[in-house]
């Protein structure tokens, strides 16, 4: 008999849901956990990259962000507030990373309470049933299990090619357990990370540039995604496009002396930085794993592990969930969903799989953006022109009126079959709290939502989302 | 100008009348009058068959559109098509749209200036004295939580920061001149006739507009709209009218109201005293009975618990005034208040700055001539009594809005029931108001929205064996570094075990509640099962998500508190 009935290798928000819910069915279970600290020496607690260096630190820095615009606001409702008000990073940032170590600490407890043996080990196969865990004083330990669950996640990027990328540059590993301001900072990339840490660097007061080589929020909606961009431009984010860099060195005042070519007119051209934080994508934490011991195979191109609708990869028994597996979506709560539906298959009557289409999400840029579904142009690539229909509106959020805020992006869009009902395919949401009015669509979109029912809906008045109920003008009608 | 519109209409074949303003005795004086009816200062100001164009250019652009060939091919026994009583959500909605489908409309709206002498322009109570100001003033309140928050997320400030009341009532109502104006302008453009005046029926398919300045005139109508909408109510004791204000005057409040006393348990008296305390007054709340009659009452608990004990908001229950008495006056004055427990011979008194009365609204039906064309109300409460398809009892008089009996009194609702009616009378349609599972949003310091029934009515008609309701507590991310109080978000939900868990009351009580129960209210009309709840992924960190995730049922008595993380 094995150790274990279930061995986690990852203890971030997927291994963590999966090793909870066997534990509640009784049963026996470990979970393997390892931060390697990132290039520059940044390391953290339990809970892996949402808690630590994801989701929630980048959350509060937005929300930090967002009170700038709201103090800068409050004067014209009547506040006295002498501006400009100067913002603290070293104040703001302990004060967020001493929520994640609470978070750090509740997710330590939750695994005692439920009686999940948890070991802080760097893990590598050492046969399709044995695991070896290396702890940081380099003591060895032995598991095997049942069952194994990859979840290791996935890691930052570093270009590979550009001198001085790898000494000088941050990554979001770093950015959110800086002790003092970045400052004046390049950030390089054009996924969401890159936007949204650009986005509440700005909010803070920062001088912030984006460099981007080709198109921003590639995999979301195109036309939304020009309107983010749009409003982060309009409220002092630099974009240079067209543009990568060639090179970062380091000036003898310890600033950073970044050169980059501008692809379009293949000039040279060069500025001088703080800091330089690469969000150029993601690698998957597959490499030391010693997967070739346990015959989990990977896909060569983005070296992730390759599953089946059951989770299960190459190998019956071992099974990966999370950023780690092949063609599922980077997001928590997918992998908490995806962890605790697999945990109740194995070891519950349950057969239930998870569901990944019309999985919702928001970018927390400065102007929220929310969507779930279709992309206008997935939708039509699927669909055919003819048969899409797309609802628009740009609107004004009540708020915004007597703070006397621009609200030109403001604006929300509903893709949906062209033919009665008109089923709803997609909906975007670009706005303050986007990612509250999306939940629920997300919800009418699984309960297989038309236009007419959603028309039929009464607002809720004055908020942003009743704009969602009130959308008649379709762009065919102009 | 003129001429190319006379030549307009020489080519159509159409002849016309022409006055010339500046050739007849008084022209100065129908100018006035006419610049009164039609907002139009310009000429030529051009009528066909009694229904205003406009200037030359709306005429060219209504004779392009076809507007100007169908109003000139009409010929009805009445003036209108439709005449509707009110210039409110609703009226607004259905006489925009009636105008859309080709009709011939007027709208009649005149406000009665408060007993504090408070009026205001087009567009009725949401606009003026609702839902826009107060939301408004709410959001002025929470950016001073924010403030207070923002020295936790890095911003820094020492200084206390003051409020400046009459900064916050110029831009709220700049912003509310504006939306006046815009519906002005929206009725002209549909060319529908505005009168600022009191409309009261004086026989069948007749009606009498008396203007500020008393006077009046007569219009006919084949069908009839009422959208009369409601105002405050007052206590009738001693020293109420004279010294008292309402939600009808407050937002207008020309200084700041100080120590304020809120008497009412209504969401309206709810969401004042929250903004007020917000804004740093200090506030007492003087409820006689019940709060938050008719919505979910541990909902109503949590969220004036909240008001109390984190809010300041001071709580009087089992009160009711007896008399208002002046001591000073002044901007604010000094008002003396005594009241009396509605469970024995007690009684206390209050020195406030102001008095706010939020006890509840009177339908305006009994001053409008219904009785005279033979429409019934209900003559308890005023409402007025209608069909599914929002017809009363005289088959060519329609009503909609707050003064339906037994309806949602909410915007969202009238202008839907506007609509809709209007491309049922008008239009090829025959689809009718739906007023099952309309959501709506409390703005009180902690939001609380819903949707479906609350769980006493649930109970009431489902039986409790028949429920599952689910529930937790939850912390907004954006509370925890701020410091906020966790236990005091509260989801819940409840579901008819008899038919597939279907969700049939949902509840939130949080930040951004208004966003977060929309898209739910979507979900709910195409029937939610608990079972695609569990299903749909959550988008995290936010509020909303903790409805995927929701485990413990009330049933199991489960601990739903949050233990720090």
């Amino acid at each position: 008999a094995q150790d274990y009935d279930l061995l986690v290798i990852g203890g971030g928000s997927g291994g963590l849901a999966c090793a909870k819910e066997a534990a509640q069915l009784g049963r026996r279970v470990a979970v393997m956990d390892y931060v390697e600290p990132s290039p520059r020496g940044t390391r953290w607690g339990l809970g892996g990259t949402c808690v630590n260096v994801g989701c929630i630190p980048k959350k509060l820095m937005h929300q930090a962000a967002l009170l700038g615009g709201m103090i800068r606001d409050a004067r014209h409702y009547g506040w006295e507030v002498a501006q400009p008000v100067p913002h603290s990073w070293r104040k703001m940032a302990e004060a967020v990373q001493n929520h994640v170590k609470s978070l750090n600490w509740g997710h330590r407890v939750q695994l005692q309470d439920r009686k999940v043996k948890y070991f802080n080990v760097k893990a590598s196969f050492v046969n399709e049933h044995t695991v070896r865990g290396v702890a940081k004083d380099g003591k060895e330990t032995l598991l095997s299990a049942d069952n194994i669950v990859i979840a290791t996640g996935g890691r930052p990027r570093y270009p590979t090619q550009i001198e001085g990328a790898l000494e000088y540059g941050i990554t979001s590993d770093d950015i959110f357990w800086l002790k003092e301001s970045p400052g004046k900072t390049l950030v390089v990339g054009a996924g969401y990370v890159a936007l949204e840490c650009a986005g509440f660097l700005t909010g803070i007061g920062l001088d912030t540039t984006v460099m981007i080589r080709s198109v921003p929020l590639r995999s979301f909606d195109q036309q939304m995604s020009s309107l983010v961009t749009e409003y982060m431009a309009s409220h002092g984010t630099r974009f240079l496009r067209g543009c990568t860099p060639s090179q970062v060195r380091r000036l003898p005042a310890g600033r950073l002396q970044v050169t980059w070519e501008d692809r379009t007119s293949g000039k040279e051209d060069t500025d001088t930085f703080d800091t330089v934080l690469w969000a150029i994508g993601r690698v998957p934490e597959t490499g030391s794993l010693n997967l070739e011991k346990s015959g989990v195979k990977t896909s060569p191109d983005s070296q992730k592990i390759l599953v089946d609708s059951w989770d299960a990869t190459s190998v019956p028994h071992i099974y990966a969930i999370g950023d780690v597996a092949e063609g599922r979506p980077e997001l928590t709560p997918t992998a908490i969903m995806a962890g605790r539906l697999l945990a109740q298959r194995l070891f519950g009557p349950s057969s239930a799989l998870m569901d990944y289409d019309n999985v919702p999400t928001t970018v927390f840029t400065p102007l929220e953006y929310g969507c779930v579904g279709l992309s206008e142009e997935e939708a039509v690539a699927r669909h055919g022109q003819e048969h899409v229909e797309v609802y628009h509106a740009y609107y004004k959020p009540l708020e915004f009126t007597v703070a006397e805020r621009d609200a030109s992006q403001c604006y929300i869009k509903m893709v949906c079959l062209r033919e009665p009902p008109q089923l709803v395919l997609g909906l975007h949401f670009l706005g303050p709290n986007a990612g509250e009015v999306t939940q629920g669509f997300a919800l009418g979109i699984r309960c297989g939502a038309s236009y007419a029912q959603v028309m039929r809906t009464v607002g809720i008045h004055p908020t942003c989302s009743e704009e969602v109920v009130r959308l008649r003008i379709s762009k065919r009608s102009g | 100008f003129l001429l190319q519109v006379k030549d307009l209409f020489s080519s159509l074949g159409v002849g016309c009348n022409v006055l010339e303003l500046d050739q007849v005795d008084d022209g100065a004086g129908v100018q006035e009058v006419l610049s009164e009816i039609t907002n139009q200062k310009t000429v030529p100001n051009i009528f066909v068959n009694k229904v205003h164009v406009g200037g030359c250019d709306r005429t060219f652009q209504a004779h392009q559109s076809g507007l100007l060939q169908k109003l000139l091919k009409e010929n009805s026994a009445y003036e209108y098509d439709l005449i509707v009583i009110g210039g409110g959500s609703g009226g607004l909605a259905c006489a925009k749209e009636a105008a859309i489908l080709g009709k011939k409309v007027m709208v009649l709206d005149f406000v009665v200036p408060s007993p504090q002498g408070t009026s205001w322009g087009l567009g009725g109570t949401c606009v003026n004295v609702g839902c826009i100001p107060k939301k408004l003033m709410h959001q002025a309140a929470l950016l001073g939580q924010a403030l207070h928050d923002s020295r936790k997320f890095g911003w820094e400030y020492n200084q206390q920061v003051k409020h400046n009341w009459e900064t916050m009532v110029d831009a709220i109502q700049n912003h509310i001149s504006s939306l006046n104006w815009g519906y002005r302008l929206s009725l002209r453009e549909k060319a529908v006739t505005y009168l600022n005046a009191y409309g009261e029926f004086v026989e069948h398919h007749k009606i009498k507009a008396t203007n500020r300045k008393g006077q009046e005139t007569c219009h006919t109508a084949a069908k009839f709209v009422i959208a009369t909408g409601e105002r405050p109510r007052y206590l009738g004791i001693q020293g109420d009218k004279e010294y008292c204000i309402t939600s009808d005057d407050l937002f207008s409040l020309r200084y700041c109201p100080g120590k304020t006393l809120v008497v009412g348990a209504s969401y309206v008296a709810l969401e004042c005293a929250g903004f007020l305390a917000g804004l740093g007054l200090d506030v007492t709340v003087m409820v006689r009975s019940i709060i938050l009659r008719g919505f979910d009452q541990e909902m109503a608990e949590k969220l004036s618990s909240y008001m109390e004990q984190q809010h300041g908001v001071k709580f009087l229950r089992k009160f009711v005034p007896v008399m208002v008495q002046q001591l000073e006056k002044g901007s604010p004055g000094k008002l003396k208040v005594v009241a009396k427990s509605t469970e024995g011979p007690e009684t206390i008194d209050g020195i406030y700055n102001t008095v706010l009365l939020a006890i509840g609204r009177d339908s305006c039906t009994r001053k409008i001539g219904l009785e005279k064309i033979g429409v019934k109300i209900n003559e308890k409460n005023g409402k007025i009594p209608v069909n599914d398809v929002e017809q009363t009892n005289v088959s060519y008089v329609y009503a909609i809005g707050d003064i339906l009996e037994g309806k949602p009194e909410l915007t969202p609702v009238a202008i839907q029931a506007g609509k809709l009616l209007a491309r049922r009378l008008f239009g090829t349609s025959s689809e009718k108001c739906d007023y099952i599972n309309v959501p709506t949003t409390v703005f009180t310091p902690l939001e609380y929205g819903c949707c479906g029934l609350s769980e006493e009515k649930a109970i009431e008609v489902y039986k409790k064996e028949n429920l599952e309701v689910f529930h937790s507590f939850f912390w907004p991310l954006e509370w925890t570094v701020a410091g906020r109080e966790n236990n005091v978000c509260y989801a819940k939900i409840i579901c008819n075990k008899l038919d597939h868990d279907r969700v049939i009351g949902f509840h939130v009580l949080g930040p951004n509640a208004g966003e977060i129960t929309q898209g739910f209210a979507v979900a709910m009309k195409c029937r939610l099962t608990k079972r695609q709840l569990d299903e749909t992924v959550g988008i995290h960190p936010t509020c909303g998500e903790v409805f995927t995730t929701l485990e413990i049922t009330k049933s199991l008595g489960l601990d739903i508190t949050q233990k720090g993380c």
